[in-house]
């Protein structure tokens, strides 16, 4: 798409980068970067909280934090996005708390994927959707 | 005009004790009230506690027409639930008479007509009198809080930055506020205004953006009638999204629901028997954040403009809807004893402004700040036939005047003008004055555009306005009413997902199909991104009706709707 400088002032420069995508849906990539975290093995519920924003006020700076108490490392994954794996954190056994923040990328609305790897070798996750919207209009 | 005893049987008293309150019990109190100014006022009080609210005014600090909405669809948990109720299911719901003073103040029914018996409703003089009225009998007892999109919206408004209204609302005397459109003035003007305010601008959800740390008030603690109560407040989550994030670079918004959760479980803590959030959240985000927020007694509920005759409850939580434009003030009398609430009395007043005496040192004042621009305000600059009205989720009739105007000034193809839910009405017949104009358009980011889009980006702005009025969860749902669009028609298909919504696009003056990959000339107004070049909407619409003189818009009937 050629954009004139008029269609870069209507839509803003990241949002137009991003030609539009209602939703990016979650590429092969994100399942071999999540099993490579996991080894394979499955993630069930658990005391795990993501917190990110419903709607993000930029795409390209989108605040992402993440708390699992007692976890050895958590990992986020942005599933819709070319390169899905955003960050792994580590905890060592003398950590206070385990949450951390951070902020990401988003390339259009997609689930964000929060993994945690418990001290048992178990994994638990979390997920939320995160919309990146051109917005306007609101009143 | 009508006189007085004319509005027997009219008046909106709604009382529910002690458990929830249920549809339907609104109808035999109503049958049996009188409308006088003596019976607008009545109400025994009850219990300890009296909370009065007011929101989303516009600026409008004189008497307006305003029609509610004929369309206002609900998706999803909250399909034909109020508010999403409209027209005759709204009067059968809440067993309203047809073409009673409630009908007028609350549906779209034969509003034309009941416009002209029951005339303009609001003005912040008649509201001063209400007010006033509660504050003499209860002013130990009550607090007024203000639900925001208080300071934008009129010519003196944009005039004055928002000057005139704070000025006003200070004889008003509210006791908290939170935001939305106040930040379209810039954060800097925002934060001189808070510093020169007798009361705070609470928001659990203003954040900084560089440190992610709160930015403003989020609690103030009052102690009413014996009660100790915890006033949170929630600015509209999505104003970086919806407005010009570029007016308030520094600050970030958000529902943050744990933040919110946090303040009240500290509030309680604190020792908060009552915990009241002043929100300007909407009203489906509300009743969704009500199921998952505990804590919270009442949610004074703000931004998508309803009104609703009684509360809605929500698990412990009672739901306020106030309305907009200054046409109702809300009063919840509470029983709160032992840090509980044991028993409310509801009353959505409405301000029937020719019913109601005006409070003279607020009329002196409104006067006051109108006098600098009296002359321009009151000029005339075309005529209307037809009902103006914009209040819907689809293209009112203010809309497509607006529309006409751009692609006849801006010689466009399609026009685009936002779904803003503020601009009141005009009757046909009416004069069409610069207030008028300003009404409908006055804002801080007016510039009419006018660029080439190609079809599929059309389609694409078009998808994405629509998610966030109909995506069925309302978290996500971010702005106004869908973008209205002129010179062109479409198909929506309400329920279905983002992307394949949109449908049967038709460029109107040739009746053929838009096509994704040619180009067209779009002209709208009110884009949120910098530096956007054009001249004003409202001279765009001046100039327009300057020529055409007299208008005469029929309902518009290019969007055609699908459900299911």
């Amino acid at each position: 798409m050629e954009l004139t400088r008029r269609k870069a002032l209507m839509l803003g420069a990241g949002v137009t980068a991003l030609a539009f995508m209602p939703f990016t849906p979650a590429s092969a990539a994100v399942e071999d970067a999540i099993a490579e975290f996991t080894g394979g093995a499955d993630a069930g519920e658990g005391d795990i909280t993501l917190i990110t924003p419903e709607i993000a006020e930029n795409g390209n700076t989108v605040p992402v934090s993440v708390d699992a108490p007692g976890a050895v490392s958590i990992a986020i994954f942005a599933a819709g996005n070319p390169n899905p794996d955003v960050v792994t954190f580590n905890f060592g056994p003398l950590a206070a708390s385990h949450s951390a923040s951070t902020r990401m990328r988003l390339a259009g609305t997609q689930d964000v994927i929060a993994i945690a790897k418990m001290p048992d070798g178990s994994f638990i996750r979390a997920a939320n959707q995160v919309k990146v919207t051109i917005g306007g209009c609101g009143g | 005009m009508i006189s007085r005893r004319h509005f027997l049987q009219a008046g909106m008293a709604a009382s529910a004790l002690l458990g929830p309150s249920s549809l339907g019990q609104f109808s035999a109190l109503a049958a049996t009230q009188a409308l006088s100014q003596n019976q607008l006022l009545d109400f025994d009080a009850f219990g300890n506690v009296t909370l009065v609210h007011i929101t989303d005014i516009h600026a409008q600090a004189m008497p307006v027409f305003f029609r509610e909405p004929s369309i206002n669809i609900g998706v999803g948990a909250v399909d034909g639930l109020p508010p999403h109720i409209t027209g005759e299911d709204f009067l059968k719901s809440f067993g309203i008479e047809a073409g009673s003073p409630a009908a007028y103040a609350l549906t779209s029914v034969d509003f034309t007509a009941l416009a002209k018996t029951y005339g303009r409703m609001g003005g912040l003089d008649r509201v001063a009198t209400v007010v006033n009225s509660i504050r003499a009998d209860r002013d130990s007892n009550m607090l007024l809080l203000d639900g925001g999109d208080t300071w934008q919206g009129s010519y003196v408004s944009n005039q004055t930055n928002g000057q005139d209204m704070v000025d006003i609302m200070n004889v008003l005397k509210p006791d908290a506020m939170t935001a939305h459109w106040e930040f379209t003035y810039g954060e800097d003007r925002v934060a001189e205004i808070v510093e020169s305010l007798p009361f705070p601008l609470l928001g659990s959800n203003i954040f900084d953006k560089e440190w992610d740390e709160p930015a403003y008030e989020h609690t103030k603690f009052f102690e009413r009638g014996g009660v100790k109560i915890a006033v949170i407040g929630q600015a509209f989550p999505y104003l970086p999204i919806a407005n010009p994030g570029w007016m308030f670079p520094s600050l970030s918004f958000g529902i943050r629901e744990t933040v919110l959760q946090q303040n009240v479980d500290a509030a309680r803590a604190d020792g908060a028997e009552l915990v009241v959030l002043l929100s300007h959240n909407g009203f489906d985000v509300d009743r969704k954040l009500a199921s998952r927020v505990t804590g919270i007694d009442v949610i004074l509920t703000a931004h998508t403009h309803d009104a609703l005759p009684e509360p809605v409850q929500i698990g412990q939580t009672l739901l306020l809807a106030s309305g907009s434009n200054g046409k109702f003030v809300s009063r919840l009398d509470l029983d709160v004893r032992e840090g509980q609430v044991k028993g409310f009395k509801y009353r959505l007043i409405p301000i029937f402004s020719d019913v109601l005496e005006a409070d003279e040192t607020m009329a002196a004042k409104i006067v006051e700040t109108r006098a600098p621009f009296e002359g321009e305000l009151s000029r005339v600059v075309g005529k209307t036939q037809s009902l103006l009205y914009r209040r819907g989720n689809f293209n009112g009739t203010f809309d497509d005047l607006i529309c006409d105007a751009l692609l006849e000034e801006r010689e466009a193809d399609i026009a685009l003008s936002p779904g803003f839910r503020w601009g009141p009405s005009l009757l046909p017949g009416q004069d069409i004055t610069v207030e008028d104009i300003h009404n409908g358009t006055a804002m801080s980011y007016p510039a009419a555009y006018r660029s080439e889009m190609d079809g599929k980006l059309i389609k694409d702005i078009l998808e994405d306005v629509a998610d966030n009025l109909f995506n069925p969860d309302p978290y996500y749902q971010q702005g106004g009413d869908m973008v209205r669009v002129g010179g062109m028609g479409y198909t929506i298909d309400i329920d279905k997902p983002i992307g394949s919504r949109i449908s049967g696009m038709t460029v109107l003056k040739t009746g053929e199909a838009v096509d994704p990959s040619s180009t067209y000339i779009v002209s709208g107004w009110a884009s949120v991104n910098e530096g956007t070049e054009g001249p004003a909407i409202w001279d765009v619409v001046e100039n327009y009706l300057a020529r055409e003189e007299t208008v005469d818009i029929q309902e518009n009937r290019s969007v055609i709707l699908r459900r299911g």
